[in-house]
């Protein structure tokens, strides 16, 4: 049962048939061509996956592409659209990757992050909730945990850890 | 993943009705586990409702507390001023739980409808009397260090996965359905049930139930609450076992009143009353905390695998405890 | 074609922290992974898998997979192609009726669309006739003496007289570690782009693989298809990680392959989803080692004894190799290693990094922990006692071995010293807290039939082909800078080609012997076209060679070397383990690349780490097949886990081994690493645990 929805791509409004089952990963991977959201296990799982969707980081892997109709996304390749972003110029200041296959999930989620805890978003971490968050206040022991659910086979969590520091003091 | 027809709701009555009359019909909300599972081919909708764009995620400011919309996203909830001031259990559980990904996606209603992360239920080539009544329990006599502790059955042993029904166990939450018949108001420790000879349905919820909204009624009780999650990473794991505490202290120490619900060790939220019981009216200690849980776990039947998680849950509970009241630590040790 | 021995060259380029040359790409995702490439209409196949351990497929329904909208195709047994070569077992899929283990291969299933393929797999019904399996591997299994263990190492050893020398010994450690199955889940699962077509007449297969060795897929392919490998072009210019499990190709490749043998040259896109590569794209087997040591009472090694038992899969051997490091670690006049194998009714066990040496460096390293306490003696020490004079296998002066320094580094940056002997001596609030020391090694190698190109360009650049793979190593950035120091230009005017059979041959990587082994290549490529076409060639001037060895192994044994140091807390009530601190100091021959090889033995750590506190993949004995086959069952350590992970490297070249002088970095880091957590765990808690991994459970009470 195909059905045509548009999701707003990278800044360019694209129009994509998909099947009632076709998911916001395959509408991108398989029937928009763009492949910088990385299927590493299809079920919510790895972040591989993750871009951002209406400003936030969000998984594609397990989401019905018809319930998203009308969405903007912005994968990692639409983060670089005028020059790399500062997330990405730390990644490869501090070689935060080596495969490159969880990269730019990993790039888009430290973009979400950031945002997340400069909107006084508290983690699991946090010690108390009743202070608020700030990007001053993340200390490594936040960004390790705002930053877990996107796995790194590669263990280039040092690197990443860095990178993100790098921009939240910026 | 079986072809489907999709079906966005317009409103939750029309979300109800269409459900209801269709025996093959589900609801979708943020997708997190019902994604997953049609992939798997753990279960086979004919329709999705998709309710994820109806209007019900709004707090709402009550006389009693807060009322949260069912489609309010677990990291809003879990950042909510109100709610980590008020309920910050409610907060840490959901902080403890998925990814921020995951809770940017998540519902407060499908939260509480999660299933067992049991890896038999996962694998649809194995025997599973929750996937197919009458196949049989494999968690029983397999892989078992995830197995319920408590309330099990021969029919299924495995626990339920949710961190934010433990939580709302721990602070009298209700969780608000509209069903075919109309409105209901069902206490949070009573909507997951243990499994019996029905392993198949984790909560009292039939067909074309659909939870609208959370209350939290605000406490003493509630505002004096925590969370502590035992789990094999120290983050984007399910628990091993968890514990949601609320206390109501006297200035003398005395317990006035407390929750105690342990999650990852049952079917269900294990709402641990005989310890609460046990601990109520009395002077908080350590020592006293610790007895009140093996009170509780006196009717523990742990397979070999899960033993573990005795100890485990006795301790953690105690953990709790010693961070609403640090100054237990110094007293006991 | 030559063949020479290259040269030692300078360094200028090596030895700098030049940013990965494919860096951008990777960070916007621009960088196309197996089933990325754009090709005409591509179909989108399925796996059909069994769901018994061993017996034969009776029948295959394909009806209701054929009445599904978009299902083009259903492949079984009764229609696969036919393989010219059958011999091995795990490739030749779909050949005949039998199945050899829970997952196999059963049919395929063609789509226009990934969603029609995967609900076309779900709905053929495949009717099996079950037979008795055995899928568990245990200590009373029937077992067999493998010809040789891998690569080709004998099977068994023995110098002196073990027995006797433990009766007299001051001190007897006998134990038995476990080590479980694990599976090397790079975050890019198995996948393969297949198309064919005809070149000058005869058919032509193309194949964009997540492969470790793109020769080698063609040369496992071509014969089995009854083709010459020139026939199979395989290219894999981004691969997501491999860790062993893409070293060799697996029975989903040979999949794609047939697959699109039917499809009158449609490209078919196969990806292995992340459950079934618990069944098809290896993974390592369990150990079980049987450890006894004798030593006098100033710990001074009599005897070492190190059997194992692990496991083989009935369709096709794999032996691994966990009792090598034994052989050649410390001294000790008398020596005896064995390796018996399970044959049991599973998946083929593979590659995992470090083969052989992970599990077995666990073992050995934590029996020595255990002996230095039974000798009461600080585990560094114990080691610095039963250090080796020459190779105690081979006879031979190490080249190099770095051992002592590596600890003794480790140990004043680690802060070593001062740590209480008593294990359970000291706690930090609600944390007990411990520290452990392993030693690591790993040889070093380097694999013929390497051959490099090299072309001049316009403006002096060069272009340098091999065609080797760089799956996230940084290997296209240390070839870059060997290529630009063997030319004696800059890194910017070298072009580097790799990832793809059209060019030249090259080994796999894997073994810590990719840098080593395409490196010489490179080396003496670059020294023939300056013999050949001088310091100022035209453009367009080509020279080929390879690097022949010197007597160099007759002389040597090359080995690298490290100690780890792990810091491991454990909560007192929960009985959670956190290791805050783990420090690797390496002696790996020059560092072409500081900041890629950080990266590589950092990895290296994090996986030793994750590998002692949480990866297992449980296989039910009842059912044949591993139950926790997923990532959110299959725990890799996450972010929150990697805490205070560091890697050093002592300042050395070895330009006997090599002409850059380096020994390879890829494996060393998750060598020894369990181990050092698993004593810190010990010192900590003062419970041994000897099973891998190293969960709350076992510490909770």
């Amino acid at each position: 049962m195909d059905t045509t929805i548009e999701l707003t791509v990278d800044g360019e409004r694209r129009a994509v048939t998909v099947d009632t089952r076709t998911t916001l990963l395959d509408a991108l991977r398989e029937r928009l061509g763009n492949t910088s959201p990385k299927k590493g296990c299809d079920h919510g799982q790895c972040g591989s996956c993750t871009v951002l969707l209406d400003g936030r980081r969000h998984l594609t892997c397990l989401a019905l592409a018809l319930s998203y109709d009308g969405a903007e996304i912005t994968t990692a390749a639409g983060l670089a659209r005028d020059g790399l972003h500062p997330v990405q110029q730390a990644f490869l200041d501090h070689d935060g990757y080596q495969c490159g296959y969880c990269t730019p999930g990993q790039v888009c989620s430290a973009v979400g992050m950031l945002d997340e805890a400069s909107r006084d978003a508290p983690s699991h971490v946090t010690e108390d909730l009743d202070v608020p968050t700030t990007l001053e206040d993340l200390t490594d022991s936040e960004i390790r945990e705002r930053m877990s659910g996107n796995l790194c086979r590669c263990g280039a969590y040092p690197g990443i850890l860095a990178a993100v520091r790098q921009v939240a003091g910026a | 993943m079986k072809e489907l027809a999709y079906v966005r709701a317009s409103d939750p009555a029309q979300a109800v009705a269409t459900v209801a009359d269709d025996p093959d019909a589900r609801f979708l909300g943020g997708g997190t586990n019902l994604v997953d599972h049609l992939k798997l081919g753990i279960t086979t909708p004919g329709t999705l409702v998709d309710i994820s764009h109806l209007p019900l995620d709004g707090f709402e400011e009550t006389a009693d507390g807060l009322t949260i919309g069912a489609n309010v996203r677990n990291s809003d909830l879990a950042a909510d001023r109100r709610v980590r001031a008020g309920w910050p259990v409610v907060s840490r559980a959901l902080l403890a739980g998925a990814s921020g990904q995951i809770r940017n996606q998540a519902t407060t209603g499908g939260n509480l409808l999660q299933r067992t992360r049991c890896v038999y239920f996962q694998d649809p080539t194995t025997p599973c009397n929750k996937r197919e009544p009458g196949s049989g329990c494999s968690a029983a006599g397999g892989y078992g260090r995830y197995n319920a502790i408590l309330g099990a059955s021969p029919a299924c042993v495995t626990v339920h996965p949710s961190d934010l029904a433990v939580a709302l166990a721990a602070v009298d939450a209700a969780v608000l359905v509209l069903g075919p018949g109309g409105r209901r108001r069902i206490p949070a420790a009573e909507l997951h049930r243990l499994p019996g000879d029905d392993a198949e349905h984790d909560t009292v919820l039939g067909h074309g139930d659909l939870i609208t909204a959370v209350e939290l009624p605000a406490s003493a009780l509630a505002r004096r609450s925590t969370y502590v999650k035992v789990r094999d990473r120290a983050s984007f794991a399910f628990a091993l076992v968890s514990v949601a505490v609320a206390l109501d202290l006297a200035e003398d120490g005395t317990v006035t009143d407390v929750r105690v619900v342990w999650g990852g060790v049952a079917h269900k939220p294990w709402r641990a009353e005989r310890a609460e019981d046990a601990l109520r009216g009395r002077p908080l200690t350590e020592a006293a905390v610790r007895a009140a849980a093996d009170a509780e776990l006196a009717s523990a039947a742990p397979s070999s695998d899960a033993g573990y998680k005795v100890p485990m849950v006795r301790n953690a509970t105690a953990l709790a405890f010693r961070r609403l009241v640090p100054a237990l630590a110094e007293e006991d040790r | 074609m030559t063949d020479l021995v290259p040269a030692p060259i300078d360094a200028k380029a090596m030895g700098t922290a030049l940013p990965r040359v494919d860096g951008v790409e990777k960070v916007t995702g621009s960088a196309a992974y197996a089933v990325e490439h754009p090709v005409p209409r591509p179909l989108a196949c399925w796996l059909v898998q069994s769901t018994i351990a061993r017996g034969r497929v009776v029948s295959v329904d394909r009806s209701a997979a054929l009445a599904h909208p978009g299902v083009l195709s259903v492949v079984d047994h009764t229609d696969a192609p036919r393989l010219a070569e059958t011999d091995n077992g795990e490739l030749a899929i779909l050949q005949d009726d039998r199945i050899g283990f829970r997952g196999q291969i059963v049919a395929l299933v063609l789509a226009e669309s990934s969603e029609a393929a995967r609900e076309g797999a779900r709905l053929v019904r495949v009717e099996q006739q079950e037979e008795p399996a055995e899928a568990e591997l245990r200590e009373d299994n029937a077992t067999y003496r493998p010809e040789k263990v891998n690569p080709s190492m004998e099977t068994d050893t023995e110098t002196g007289d073990v027995d006797t020398a433990l009766a007299g010994a001051d001190v007897v450690l006998e134990q038995t570690y476990r080590t479980p199955y694990e599976h090397n889940n790079p975050l890019e699962p198995h996948a393969t782009t297949a198309w064919w077509g005809e070149e000058d007449g005869r058919d032509r297969l193309t194949l964009y693989d997540s492969s470790q060795g793109v020769h080698g897929v063609a040369t496992a392919l071509a014969p089995m298809l009854g083709m010459e490998k020139e026939q199979v072009r395989v290219m894999a210019p981004y691969v997501g990680g491999g860790f062993g499990s893409k070293g060799e190709a697996h029975a989903h490749v040979m999949a794609a392959a047939l697959a699109a043998r039917t499809t009158g040259g449609r490209p078919v896109r196969l990806a292995v989803t992340r459950q079934q590569m618990f069944a098809l794209t290896g993974y390592r087997t369990a150990t079980i080692s049987k450890f006894r040591l004798g030593a006098d009472r100033d710990g001074r090694l009599a005897a070492i004894e190190h059997g194992v038992l692990e496991q083989t899969s009935r369709l096709r051997e794999f032996a691994e190799q966990t009792a090598s490091s034994t052989r050649m670690m410390y001294a000790a006049p008398n020596r005896r290693t064995s390796h018996r194998l399970a044959v049991l009714d599973v998946a083929v066990p593979s590659w995992m990094r470090a083969p052989g040496e992970m599990p077995g460096m666990y073992a050995h390293e934590v029996a020595m922990d255990e002996l230095a306490e039974a000798c009461g003696l600080d585990p560094v020490e114990l080691r610095r006692r039963n250090e080796p004079d020459l190779d105690p296998e081979k006879g031979l002066p190490f080249d190099r071995r770095g051992l002592l320094e590596c600890l003794d580094r480790g140990a004043a940056r680690f802060g070593w010293a001062g740590r209480p002997r008593e294990p359970r001596s000291t706690r930090d609030g609600e944390w007990w807290v411990g520290t452990g020391a392993a030693s690591a090694t790993y040889p070093a190698m380097r694999q013929p039939g390497n051959v490099a190109r090299i072309e001049s360009l316009p403006d002096a650049r060069y272009a340098v082909s091999i065609g080797s793979v760089d799956i996230g190593t940084g290997a296209r950035t240390a070839l870059t800078q060997i290529a630009a120091d063997a030319l004696s230009v800059g890194p910017d005017a070298i072009d580097l080609h790799l990832g793809d059979t059209a060019l030249p041959p090259a080994s796999v990587a894997g073994g810590s012997s990719g840098t080593s082994s395409w490196g010489s290549a490179i080396v003496a490529a670059a020294q023939q076209f300056r013999t050949e076409h001088g310091h100022r060639p035209a453009p367009g001037l080509r020279t080929e060679a390879g690097a022949e060895r010197g007597d160099e192994a007759e002389r040597f044994s090359f080995h690298s070397f490290g100690a780890v140091f792990a810091e491991v807390r454990v909560h007192r009530d929960t009985g959670e383990l956190r290791v805050p601190r783990l420090l690797g100091v390496y002696s790996v021959g020059r560092v072409v690349n500081p900041m890629t090889a950080r990266s590589q033995l950092v990895g290296g750590l994090v996986m030793g780490m994750s590998a002692a506190l949480f990866e297992e993949s449980v296989r039910d004995p009842r059912f044949g097949h591993v139950v926790t086959q997923d990532l959110a069952t299959y725990h890799i350590a996450a972010h929150a886990d990697v805490t205070g992970v560091e890697a050093e490297w002592l300042d050395e070249s070895t330009t006997t081994f090599t002409p850059m002088g380096s020994r390879g970095i890829g494996e060393i880091g998750i060598v020894g690493t369990a181990a050092a957590v698993a004593n810190a765990a010990y010192h900590a808690t003062g419970i041994r645990v000897r099973d891998l991994p190293l969960t709350a459970d076992a510490y909770v009470g």
